[in-house]
């Protein structure tokens, strides 16, 4: 297991729901029994809609939301940290080696503190730095990799665009010196020419760097663009997971099909050929038994209609894994 | 034949506390019955300016120039001033789709509630008429019960279904010009999808004007007949959807398909454009893309060329700036 960074084992986060205090205690089945293993120095990417699990997927493998079964493992040079078996020490540790950049770098900044006070602020939190001297250093070399100018610091978020922010967010991710970063819909706010410029930068942050990312994102040209392996996710589950141009190129899951073609394509000649799927995304307090797509799959097999077949990752080709129901 | 909306020389300042913004200067367009005109550029480009503009509903500290024109049937929209002929654009012959189809719903009034009362407002018909035809309008935008729906408030709804109300309760008046704002940007792409192609549908079947403005170029690509390119308040190329998205000749068009991540074609680098698009209070003399143009126009980088639209083939118009810089590039 010696090129893994991350390895999920059999990860499930339920949620507790009261609609009011009289009614019935439900569980919402946020993420059901994933496996994944992130390679070190790899663009792994999660797709799925809204209410998919991406999110608490990610945030899960931080380790800031609970994990009700299962285990997520990172393996870092020395030693192992086991994510549901940490102690405060522990967790401290692998904050510094785990980070998070969010979607809206308008909310994501305070705005009553100075560009370097929020890039510092983890330095500051975690105890890295034994000086200010030593972590004014930290956070003007940060800020140059993520292009800052030294002048920028001394001013408040409110001064700067989108693309800027993104900018001061993802130092901020990167100054603890992070070897695995999960980046949740980092672009999605952001205009395309801005867009373009934040995924060059994370790329080249990445060699630079050594990272490893886990790319959260519901916009599959941007996944196909950045990403060496993606996984698909709907209603908690992963349907499809493979290396990404395989997977884009050669999709089996009828998901996975029906997502790519619904993206507008850019030639005003080819036109709709959408599969158009009925329906929305049903709710995660039932999800249907057996296949969870089953729903709405625009050509259901007999018995995943009766939903008689299980949820389960088949090896279709080496590294491509299809949910069983749409191999059969 | 008059067209069913023509905007001539349109500039929108807003007066602020820093100055006087200058949000859209010297716009020209057109819009025919059944046509679709797409409207894209980033955010800050004037987009949703124009489109208020039309229904007069930019906030009160707008100016609007003595020379522009925003003619929709036949009577200039700009010199209504009275409740009663706003009353007639606003709902009657125009409708809007916003973006965040929470935030068009009153919340605390169920939906049927609202569409009823717009339908009482703008057509002569009781009550229960309106009910019936909203209800219809609900069936025909794809909602299932649209009866039960009717009686529903708009947060009980998904966001998807939200849309699809919205856009029943902007039809159920008949509008003749629809403007469409950012209407598919919140929803995921498969719900994208259904609601595209109901609002292709639904143009067909009533044959009215929509102006359809997003930032997503595949979006446009699939729904619309012409496209402007807006930058900074000006459009800085227009045309048939094909003509702008398979021959680009002004720098900020092409940069911004460069800069479109393309599933086709996963070996294209993601070129952004560089620099950021500048305030509008400090809005750059003569062309105004100069500031980010990557082509070095010597005359055009000083701000010595006035913007000037120029038709280079039939119906495609380019600043003319811009169609130097092109060249080079």
């Amino acid at each position: 297991m010696g090129d893994n960074l991350i390895s999920v084992n059999n990860v499930s986060v339920n949620f507790d729901y009261q609609e009011n205090f009289i009614s019935k205690k439900q569980k919402i089945h946020a993420v059901n029994n994933i496996n994944i293993k992130i390679k070190k120095g790899s663009f792994f990417g999660l797709v799925g809609e809204s209410g998919s699990g991406k999110t608490t997927l990610g945030r899960a493998i931080l380790g800031a939301n609970k994990i009700s079964s299962g285990n997520v493992i990172f393996h870092d040079d020395e030693r192992d940290y086991e994510l549901t078996n940490m102690n405060k020490q522990d967790l401290k540790e692998y904050r510094k080696k785990a980070q998070l950049i969010f979607q809206d770098p308008y909310a994501a900044l305070s705005p009553r503190m100075t560009v370097r006070d929020i890039i510092a602020e983890p330095l500051e939190v975690m105890k890295i730095t034994n000086s200010r001297q030593e972590t004014d250093e930290r956070v003007r070399d940060i800020a140059a990799k993520c292009r800052l100018n030294i002048e920028h610091l001394r001013r408040f978020p409110h001064a700067f665009s989108g693309g800027q922010r993104q900018r001061i967010s993802i130092a901020r991710a990167l100054v603890s010196n992070p070897k695995f970063i999960v980046a949740d819909e980092s672009v999605a706010a952001l205009d395309v020419s801005i867009q373009a410029d934040i995924l060059n930068l994370l790329k080249q942050l990445q060699t630079e760097l050594n990272l490893t990312y886990l790319f959260i994102s519901h916009d599959l040209s941007v996944v196909a663009h950045v990403c060496d392996v993606v996984a698909v996710m709907y209603l908690g589950h992963i349907v499809e997971m493979g290396p990404s141009r395989e997977l884009f190129k050669n999709p089996k899951h009828s998901y996975t099909k029906a997502l790519l073609s619904s993206i507008p394509s850019i030639d005003p000649e080819k036109r709709s050929e959408a599969i158009e799927l009925k329906g929305e995304i049903p709710s995660a307090l039932n999800p249907p038994p057996g296949c969870v797509f089953r729903t709405r799959c625009p050509n259901p097999g007999v018995d995943c209609k009766g939903g008689e077949i299980t949820m389960g990752l088949t090896e279709v080709e080496p590294g491509h894994w299809v949910d069983q129901c749409c191999v059969l | 034949m008059s067209h069913l909306l023509e905007v001539k020389n349109l500039d929108v300042k807003f007066d602020t506390d820093e100055g006087r913004i200058t949000a859209v200067e010297n716009i020209s367009l057109t819009v025919d019955q059944g046509e679709v005109l797409g409207i894209v550029g980033e955010s800050g480009s004037g987009k949703s300016v124009t489109a208020k503009s039309i229904m007069k509903l930019n906030p009160g500290n707008t100016s609007y120039n003595e020379d522009a024109e925003i003619i929709l049937d036949n009577e200039n929209v700009l010199q209504f001033t009275s409740k009663q002929d706003l009353k007639k654009i606003r709902g009657g012959k125009v409708s809007m789709i916003f973006q965040e189809p929470m935030a068009s719903f009153a919340p605390a009034i169920k939906i049927g509630a609202q569409m009823v009362e717009q339908l009482l407002i703008h057509k002569n018909i009781n009550k229960d008429e309106a009910k019936s035809i909203s209800i219809n309008m609900l069936k025909r935008v794809g909602i299932a019960d649209a009866e039960k729906r009717f009686n529903q408030y708009a947060f009980e709804l998904s966001g998807g279904m939200r849309q699809r109300a919205m856009i029943a309760m902007a039809l159920s008046t008949m509008p003749k010009l629809l403007l469409a704002d950012e209407p598919t940007t919140a929803l995921d792409v498969t719900i994208q999808a259904q609601v595209i192609n109901l609002i292709k549908d639904i143009i067909k079947e009533y044959q009215m004007g929509v102006i359809f403005i997003t930032h997503d170029l595949g979006v446009i690509a699939q729904v619309a007949d012409h496209v402007a390119v807006m930058y900074l308040g000006s459009v800085v190329e227009k045309g048939p959807v094909n003509e702008i998205l398979k021959n680009p000749k002004h720098p900020y068009t092409k940069g911004l398909l460069q800069a479109l991540p393309d599933i086709n074609n996963l070996d294209a680098p993601l070129s952004p454009i560089p620099g950021n698009i500048p305030s509008p209070l400090d809005r750059p003399t003569g062309c105004v893309f100069r500031t980010r143009c990557p082509h070095h126009n010597p005359e055009g980088k000083d701000g010595k060329i006035e913007m000037k639209l120029i038709e280079v083939e039939s119906g495609h118009w380019v600043d003319q700036c811009g169609i130097q810089c092109g060249q080079n590039g």
